[in-house]
């Protein structure tokens, strides 16, 4: 019964987030980068909604470049992760043998680091950028990704519909693509979802540590780094972008619990 | 029922087994770590030493590292010093990296351990109470909580504590660390908002993995029969609910210790904490790479031990696992 306010709220929250990002596209009420240092810290008013940062750009202006950018990144990011993890996981699952046992060292080994070291590290090799990020994350998340899909598949492979597939005498590779991988599809985007939200908390962590976007681009991550020692000054800096990422998170969890009732009713709860 | 079964010989093949399949996995992971710093473009012994090292210097460390023999040696070679506690050294401060990251790690441990324990102790009970009174009020409201919180970035949560606590009420203070050797009630001041930020935060996670495994263990058919013989609830519960329900718990403990030591930067970072995490972040700002392999190493190499070490624990409140 929890499933009717939990779609409700989460789906108001994640389109509230998304609509600000799209209208940023085409419109926000100032510059976002555009610095004026004789604005500088200036309080909320009808001109700046939610006043001015330390360099007097328009903070509900980036807060909503900074929409953008986390929703596109971490969209991108789970792109990724779920390309590597699917190929892995199905190759794994389905060839089983030598393959499936160097693939799943790899595998378990990668899942041996915390998803946010490994970024770290990456994120060391390949340096900050938007793309290093992407990669970075994408390819600490893969991991489990490709677990889960080797799971549903080594379970799926064995069904009848695949003996018969197989009978019928369709090729493994035809087999695996129209058999196989339409039934690992509602675990990956339970999971998919799930991932959505760790990146964009990811994401916000390593840009306030100044390892994620750069600046000027605004995110909520570097936003809030830049607030922290104008906190006693202004306040709102440090509250504002942290409301956002929560309010994303928070929309992606109820999201989530929705998905998994409805596609993977074992799990319930 | 444990205990009665004479199942020790069965425990410790489990136990053995799960450190035979440790070792590799510590071996793979500094593997990683390991090839991860060679993706590093240039000559390592440039990268170790910095670009103004003398031709000389980098010809002697060459020899010493071993970088001029297979990679498959140097590798070996660099086993065996990091087994020995040999981490090399800085190249920002010069100072060896086996002693720096024990000194940081002081201070990180304080912070992870004091605030997962609290985290278990407020939301184990919690989370079974809420399963235990299912679809009631309070158990709506303690799932709400706890979606609620798990949605809170940790280092906002900080932000906000300490503008509220630090900057406003005065409380605690807002920059700064003395360790705890030196000044105990004042050590105390500087972690209680560190701890009670991620105490809080993962309180969410707990409450809700809590309570999803007392409900499986509830609907099961002996705890209707204990109920049936007429058992009192109390019992049903502390005796054959709870320690059941425990079990996937303990593994969620060991994998939220994993990703708060991997997240802590961003925790110090906020409370301005000298701690293992600001280290490794510090050490990538400056492309110090000796700190962040050994930092990686040690974070990667406690995970799998706190791993090991649930897993080991896990027969104690689940016996079937060691028939398996």
């Amino acid at each position: 019964m929890r499933l009717r306010p939990n779609l409700l709220i989460g789906g108001t929250l994640l389109g509230l987030v998304f609509a600000m990002a799209g209208t940023a596209l085409v419109w926000t009420p100032h510059d976002p980068v555009r610095t004026n240092l004789r604005r500088r810290l200036v309080a909320p008013s009808r001109d700046y909604w939610l006043g001015t940062d330390e360099f007097g750009r328009d903070v509900a202006s980036r807060l909503m470049e900074g929409a953008v950018t986390s929703l596109s990144v971490a969209a991108s990011t789970v792109v990724v992760a779920l390309v590597l993890g699917v190929a892995i996981g199905l190759a794994g699952g389905f060839l089983r043998g030598w393959t499936d046992r160097i693939l799943g060292a790899v595998n378990d080994t990668l899942l041996a680091f915390p998803g946010i070291l490994l970024a770290l590290g990456l994120l060391a090799v390949l340096g900050p950028s938007r793309w290093g990020i992407v990669l970075a994350l994408g390819l600490a998340y893969a991991p489990s990704v490709a677990r889960v899909v080797r799971g549903s598949v080594l379970s799926i492979r064995e069904r009848e519909f695949v003996e018969a597939s197989r009978a019928l005498g369709n090729s493994e590779r035809y087999t695996l693509l129209r058999h196989v991988l339409p039934h690992t599809a509602a675990p990956v985007i339970v999971l998919a979802t799930s991932l959505f939200g760790w990146i964009i908390l990811s994401e916000s962590a390593l840009s306030f540590l100044g390892l994620g976007v750069p600046p000027p681009a605004a995110t909520w991550g570097n936003m809030l780094a830049s607030a922290r020692p104008f906190m006693d000054k202004a306040p709102l800096l440090s509250i504002a972008p942290g409301v956002m990422i929560a309010t994303c998170l928070l929309g992606v969890n109820l999201l989530g619990d929705v998905l998994r009732d409805l596609l993977d009713p074992r799990d319930e709860a | 029922m444990p205990g009665a079964c004479g199942c020790s010989a069965e425990v410790l093949s489990y136990v053995l087994k799960r450190l035979l399949v440790a070792l590799p996995t510590l071996l793979l992971v500094a593997g990683s770590v390991f090839f991860l710093m060679r993706l590093i473009p240039g000559d390592p012994a440039i990268v170790v030493l910095g670009d103004a090292a003398t031709p000389e210097a980098v010809a002697d460390l060459r020899i010493a590292y071993g970088l001029d023999r297979p990679v498959l040696v140097q590798f070996a070679l660099w086993i065996e010093r990091a087994l020995g506690g040999d981490l090399g050294r800085s190249i920002t401060s010069g100072e060896a990296v086996g002693p720096l990251i024990l000194q940081r790690f002081q201070v990180t441990a304080a912070i992870v351990f004091a605030s997962v324990g609290l985290a278990v102790l407020i939301a184990v009970p919690l989370g079974m109470i809420a399963a235990w009174k299912q679809n009631s009020w309070g158990d709506v409201a303690a799932v709400a909580g706890a979606t609620f919180l798990l949605s809170i970035p940790s280092f906002w949560l900080g932000l906000i504590f300490l503008l509220v606590f630090g900057l406003w009420l005065g409380w605690v203070p807002v920059v700064g660390y003395v360790t705890f050797a030196e000044d105990f009630w004042g050590a105390l001041h500087y972690i209680v908002l560190p701890v009670a930020t991620l105490a809080l935060i993962e309180t969410g996670v707990l409450i809700r993995m809590a309570r999803a495994s007392t409900v499986e263990v509830l609907r099961l058919d002996y705890v209707a029969h204990a109920r049936a013989k007429g058992v009192p609830e109390w019992r049903v519960l502390a005796r054959h609910v709870f320690p059941n329900a425990f079990a996937p718990t303990l593994t969620l403990i060991g994998l939220i210790m994993g990703s708060l030591l991997g997240g802590i930067a961003v925790i110090e970072t906020v409370f301005t904490l000298p701690g293992l995490g600001r280290l490794l972040v510090e050490a990538i700002f400056a492309r110090d790479y000796p700190v962040i392999q050994g930092v990686m190493l040690f974070i990667a190499v406690i995970y799998v031990v706190v791993n090991l070490v649930v897993d080991l624990l896990y027969p104690v409140f689940d016996p079937r696992v060691t028939a398996g």
